[in-house]
């Protein structure tokens, strides 16, 4: 696979983030509000005129550009929806960064929302088109899917499953402990581990605290010419790498996969290292925020992502090595595990944790002299799904 | 009006009974609903059975596997269509050729005969199939029983049993009945219809005798939907082997046929067998075993799947067949499966074909036009995987997912020869299913949807697994039943 990369050509100059959570009182339109005042009032030398162009990312909170261009009262902008399942709010910035490097555009926006609670169903629901109804996710639901990884990891590496156990509950501890210092948190307490071992379970040995935040929220970012950044701010976040990678769905009937890797990441993750310059990711990335969809996710990233050696990544979890404190701090803002899933939202949302540690401005979670930060997301689950990769970082060069 | 039929060209040549692995115990009934309801088990088909794939499951079992036949006759009490033929998703999930007819013979007990009889006429396939529901406390319900039989016919010269006289008597009187639409079944006093039926039960034993020229048969079946008529079986027609009824109670239109069946599992070599069905009249089937039954049996006795099955518990079976209402799961309805994808794909769907790549060999379920493997492009042969077996590579229980009896239990099976896929589980408890345990395709209606049946397949442990797996205690078999029940 080659791409060629758009290394430090385009920079964000201002980003916005709602709350992540339960907003009865509030709708999509007020979220997309809510989260692009933010980012203007952030970057004053721009308004919603001087965008030149929108890309909207929603899974089903709205279809078109319509679903943007009504609520800003946007007068004949370029506005794109892209959809990319859980990957949608990072697909909409990929193709955002790819207008301005292209020179098409100098200043564009990408913005990502979802309102899940008002479906009367906790969970994502589920939109497809007609078919035959032999489809196993038309009934086998997400956490099922990635529940699948937890005994497959154990039995591929001979992890006692009671370790295993250990390392997702700590996944889930941590992001947690790392939401509840994230005032735009959905959940925003320390949960003691013996809570999340003995919550309901949902599927296979997955309980309801394995499992993300079903919550509805908005993020944004202002993308501009990386020569033009500091017109705008005097800390902007350069782009180093993009990268988004779709399966073949070949694992899901494929004799030789074994459910211990989305081989999709592994993909995305080098492609993006080579654009970024990234030879050796566990000591390079200063943060990462990934994909925890479900707390088994977080531990077989560690590993596609190059964090960890293959069947070592649940040792490094239990030693504490991606806390905040850690070698590698991974979802310092508390992650799709307390921090929420607004699905299009989601991987904006992990930009905005990098834009805010760059800047020193992530309060009583703030790392020391963050240089490099990833952002992960993946859509669909394990035996095929997109996975998208980005790097990014506060200095050019 | 009487007829009589004698020496067909066609004999039976296979046959093949399916009984569905769940037991309503009689003792846990009669004390939840505080009433005398005896001992034993009444099979019951699971909340995913119905009499079409209990059909498929029946004629999936003849063995050999039957050269195409000329027609397919499927006859039930409980259709899971009216308007829509029954029998074309027999036909589907068989793989019968598109020039096979295909008929469904519905309404009554006397169905069944009616299907035997047209198949016997054409050499064609008989496929008996239902699911007898009553209110609870019925005697339908406690008296019943689900499954299927299906027999081939074929040249007498091939035939395990050859047909030597078929006569009927029709009558008409109120005996048993049912509106349609209505889910449970009545009946008038049944003393009305036993003195109804024995002359007539004489007269068509009699003639058949006498047609065939045999003298007294060494087998006599006697089925009914009236129970004092059953009551009679191992009496009313003098038999100088075995007379008996129903293996089950009573199993609506299957009834004859599981019946046949059962006596076809242990009768010999040149034994005259003397079928009589008394519904609204009365038809008997006399015939001849042959030389070739002996080695012919069908390899899964009736007996044997009866004496098989675990418990479902009451409640739960209650709420299987709409007695019982339950709080449903907090999730969305699946949509209904839509007419076209699920015509294009009527191989897949169905037959649980898919695609073996030409060039490289890689296994598609589903089908696929280009190689996940190697690329190629529209080089794919067609591989029928419903007859093979697999392995569970890993699955898992989903406590959140919508399924008619939660929870829903999903594998990822790899075939035996090449292939995985992600299939629900069927008839299986948790605490049954491990990695590597060995499991079989079976067809199932996974949910309905709008009017809708989404007929697809499910794999379940294969008969040695739950053998194995069932071997504790009736106890621990109702602790696993009640697992799948749980709520967490």
């Amino acid at each position: 696979m080659s791409s060629n990369g758009i290394r430090d050509k385009v920079a964000v100059v201002g980003m916005g983030c709602t709350s992540f959570g339960e907003h009865w009182e509030r709708s999509a339109d007020d979220l997309l509000i809510d989260a692009t005042q933010e980012c203007f009032a952030g970057a004053p030398a721009l308004t919603a005129e001087d965008v030149d162009a929108y890309w909207l990312g929603t899974l089903g909170s709205g279809q078109s550009g319509l679903t943007l261009s009504r609520p800003l009262a946007l007068d004949h902008k370029p506005v794109t929806r892209v959809e990319n399942y859980c990957a949608t709010g990072s697909e909409a910035f990929r193709n955002a960064c790819y207008a301005v490097a292209s020179g098409a555009y100098d200043r564009v926006m990408a913005v990502g929302v979802e309102k899940l609670k008002d479906s009367g169903f906790s969970g994502l629901l589920r939109s497809d088109p007609p078919g035959d109804g032999t489809a196993p996710e038309l009934s086998l639901t997400a956490p099922a899917a990635f529940s699948l990884l937890d005994p497959a990891y154990c039995a591929r590496y001979g992890v006692d499953p009671a370790a295993m156990r250990e390392a997702m509950t700590h996944v889930a501890w941590k992001n947690h402990a790392n939401g509840a210092r994230n005032p735009k948190a959905q959940f925003r307490s320390v949960v003691a581990k013996e809570t999340i071992e003995r919550a309901p379970l949902v599927a296979g040995r997955l309980g309801v605290f394995d499992c993300s935040g079903v919550s509805d929220g908005a993020a944004c970012a202002l993308i501009v010419r990386a020569e033009d950044a500091l017109r705008y701010t005097d800390r902007p976040m350069y782009v180093k790498g993009l990268s988004l990678v779709a399966g073949a769905v070949r694992g899901a009937m494929d004799p030789g996969y074994d459910y211990t890797t989305f081989p999709e990441v592994v993909h995305a993750a080098a492609d993006a290292y080579r654009q970024a310059g990234v030879t050796d990711p566990g000591t390079q990335i200063s943060l990462a925020e990934v994909h925890d969809c479900f707390t088994p996710t977080e531990v077989v990233l560690m590993e596609d992502l190059g964090f960890a050696e293959r069947g070592q990544a649940w040792k490094d979890v239990l030693d504490g090595a991606f806390e905040l404190d850690g070698r590698l701090p991974v979802n310092p803002d508390g992650g799709l595990k307390s921090f929420g899933h607004p699905v299009g939202a989601s991987g904006l949302r992990m930009l905005y944790e990098c834009w805010l540690q760059f800047r020193g401005e992530a309060g009583e979670r703030q790392l020391t002299d963050p240089r490099l930060g990833l952002t992960h997301n993946l859509g669909g689950r394990p035996g095929g799904c997109v996975s998208f990769v980005s790097v990014v970082g506060p200095d050019p060069g | 009006m009487t007829t009589t039929l004698t020496r067909s060209p066609y004999g039976i040549v296979s046959y093949a009974t399916y009984l569905p692995r769940h037991r309503v115990m009689r003792d846990e009934l009669g004390t939840a609903l505080g009433v005398r309801a005896g001992r034993g088990a009444r099979v019951a088909a699971s909340f995913d059975e119905d009499s079409t794939t209990m059909g498929v499951e029946a004629a999936r079992r003849l063995r050999p596997a039957p050269p195409a036949p000329s027609s397919l006759y499927f006859a039930t009490t409980s259709p899971a269509y009216l308007d829509k033929t029954n029998a074309c998703a027999l036909h589907a999930a068989l793989g019968l050729p598109r020039d096979t007819f295909a008929a469904d013979l519905a309404g009554s007990a006397r169905s069944g005969i009616a299907a035997l009889r047209s198949a016997g006429l054409d050499g064609g396939l008989a496929v008996l199939s239902d699911v007898r529901t009553g209110r609870p406390g019925s005697a339908d319900e406690r008296d019943g029983g689900d499954g299927a039989a299906a027999f081939l016919f074929g040249a007498a010269d091939a035939a395990v049993a050859e047909i030597l006289a078929h006569t009927s008597a029709t009558a008409e009187f109120l005996d048993r009945w049912r509106t349609p639409g209505s889910p449970s079944g009545e009946q008038w006093e049944e003393r009305f219809g036993l003195e109804r039926y024995l002359p007539l039960i004489e007269d068509t034993a009699q003639r058949a005798l006498k047609a065939a020229g045999t003298g007294q048969p060494d087998h006599v079946l006697l089925v009914s939907p009236n129970a004092a008529v059953r009551k009679r079986a191992p009496k009313v027609f003098p038999a100088r082997l075995s007379a008996s009824g129903s293996p089950l109670g009573y199993s609506g239109a299957a009834d004859a046929g599981l019946a046949l069946a059962d006596v076809l599992d242990r009768a010999g070599a040149d034994e005259t067998i003397l079928l009589l069905s008394a519904a609204d009249g009365c038809d008997a089937l006399l015939l001849r075993t042959t030389d070739r039954l002996p080695s012919a049996r069908q390899h899964d006795s009736l007996a044997r799947q009866l004496a098989e099955g675990r418990p479902v518990p009451y409640p739960t079976y209650l709420t299987w067949r709409g007695w019982l209402e339950r709080e449903p799961p907090r999730r969305p309805e699946p949509d209904r499966p839509a007419g076209p994808p699920s015509a294009r794909g009527e191989g897949w769907k169905f037959g649980f074909t898919g695609s073996r790549c030409e060039s490289c060999g890689f296994v598609h379920l589903p089908p696929a036009r280009v190689c996940k493997d190697c690329g190629a492009v529209d080089a794919m042969a067609a591989v029928p995987l419903a007859g093979t077996t697999g392995t569970v590579a890993t699955y898992t229980v989903d406590r959140l997912a919508h399924s008619p009896s939660p929870p829903l239990i999903d594998a990822v099976v790899d075939f035996d020869g090449g292939g995985r896929c992600t299939l629900e589980i069927a008839d299986t408890v948790a605490d049954e299913l491990d990695v590597g345990v060995r499991v079989e395709p079976v067809f199932r209606r996974l949910h309905t949807a709008g009017g809708v049946h989404n007929y697809f397949w499910k794999a379940r442990t294969t008969a040695g697994t739950t053998a194995r797996a069932t071997a504790g205690s009736k106890a621990s078999a109702a602790a696993d039943t009640s697992e799948r029940e749980g709520t967490a």
